[in-house]
């Protein structure tokens, strides 16, 4: 008996994430998953990139040529876009702001070369988020007064009446959340969809596809690592303010 | 549980899953909000074309989280059978 897609486990729609080998980890069953397998591809990729930039650095001209200008633009291009929201305080956070750029961008496109996206596992998203949010609340902590902090906790309300703090609260949990899911879901949904056009309709799945590729792979993934960037950037930015430590 | 069999608990996870991606409607209004008062702002300030251009697709993006929320429900739905004893 088969329901089609609904169990999805024994038909030819495939995007799930499969374990490849497990080990017992203090005594927790532990899983090695196609995600660590393709984010290692990713980083390869990264560093073996990293590496090439470095020495064409090295012996670097005063008029780049070749891949020392295709360096120094990507590096200028992503400068760019911190100082322009970040003010002041960018130059400390362009290599953190760029590396993240740089491998969201890389997992969303790495459905082109046959991989199964990494950000499409929540298991890379959240940490991504988690990290956004250690560095707003290291921020907030370092840039703010107590009672300041105190006080934008109680905002609607004066600072002795502490009626809407859990709702402040909640909100505050519900950044790294939705920057997760945002990120997750998107790049999810386009794996799905990608993975159903492939395995429903098969023979008739030749080369108009890349269309789809194009839309789900390159445009929104690229889309969506500007937007988690851009608010990593604004959500610090905004704790750090006029930027004179307290 | 014994009176429902895993066909009637999967219609309904479909039935589910259709529903839930109505929270499309939503960002689907908002979206073209976005890109209305985008289109409005070129024909007032042409020069300002690429800078309102990022600004609506950043909004846009932000924007399509709450369908994705929905999307994503149906997909627990369907694919993950949470239901399903």
């Amino acid at each position: 008996m088969r329901y089609g897609i609904l169990l999805s486990g024994g038909s030819d729609v495939d995007f799930m994430i499969h374990g490849i080998f497990k080990y017992s980890f203090f005594g927790h069953e532990v899983w090695i998953t196609t995600s660590h397998v393709c984010v290692l591809f990713v980083l390869l990729i990264l560093i073996g990139f990293a590496f090439a930039a470095n020495r064409a650095m090295k012996k670097g001209t005063e008029v780049p040529g070749g891949f020392q200008n295709v360096v120094e633009l990507i590096v200028e291009k992503l400068d760019g876009m911190v100082d322009s929201s970040m003010g002041k305080s960018a130059p400390r956070y362009y290599n953190y702001i760029g590396s993240v750029f740089i491998f969201i961008l890389f997992s969303n496109i790495a459905g082109l070369l046959g991989l199964r996206p990494p950000t499409a596992d929540y298991g890379v998203t959240l940490p991504l988020a988690l990290i956004t949010f250690a560095l707003i609340h290291i921020n907030k902590w370092k840039y703010q007064k107590p009672m300041t902090i105190w006080e934008d906790m109680c905002s609607p309300l004066p600072k002795f009446i502490p009626l809407w703090v859990p709702i402040n609260l909640i909100s505050t949990i519900a950044v790294p959340i939705s920057l997760s899911l945002r990120l997750f879901a998107n790049v999810l949904s386009g794996t799905v969809m990608m993975a159903l056009v492939y395995g429903l309709l098969k023979y008739f799945a030749v080369i108009w596809p890349a269309a789809l590729h194009v839309y789900f792979d390159l445009f929104s993934g690229a889309i969506q690592t500007y937007v988690f960037c851009m608010l990593t950037m604004t959500y610090i930015d905004n704790e750090i303010g006029d930027g004179i430590r307290r | 549980m014994g009176e429902f069999n895993n066909a009637f608990i999967l219609g309904c996870s479909a039935i589910g899953a259709g529903l839930a991606v109505i929270a499309g409607i939503g960002p689907g209004i908002g979206q073209g909000i976005a890109a209305g008062h985008a289109a409005s702002a070129v024909g007032r300030n042409p020069g300002a074309k690429s800078d309102i251009r990022t600004m609506m697709l950043l909004g846009q993006a932000v924007a399509e989280t709450t369908g994705l929320y929905g999307l994503l429900i149906a997909f627990l739905l369907l694919f993950v059978k949470p239901l399903l004893p």
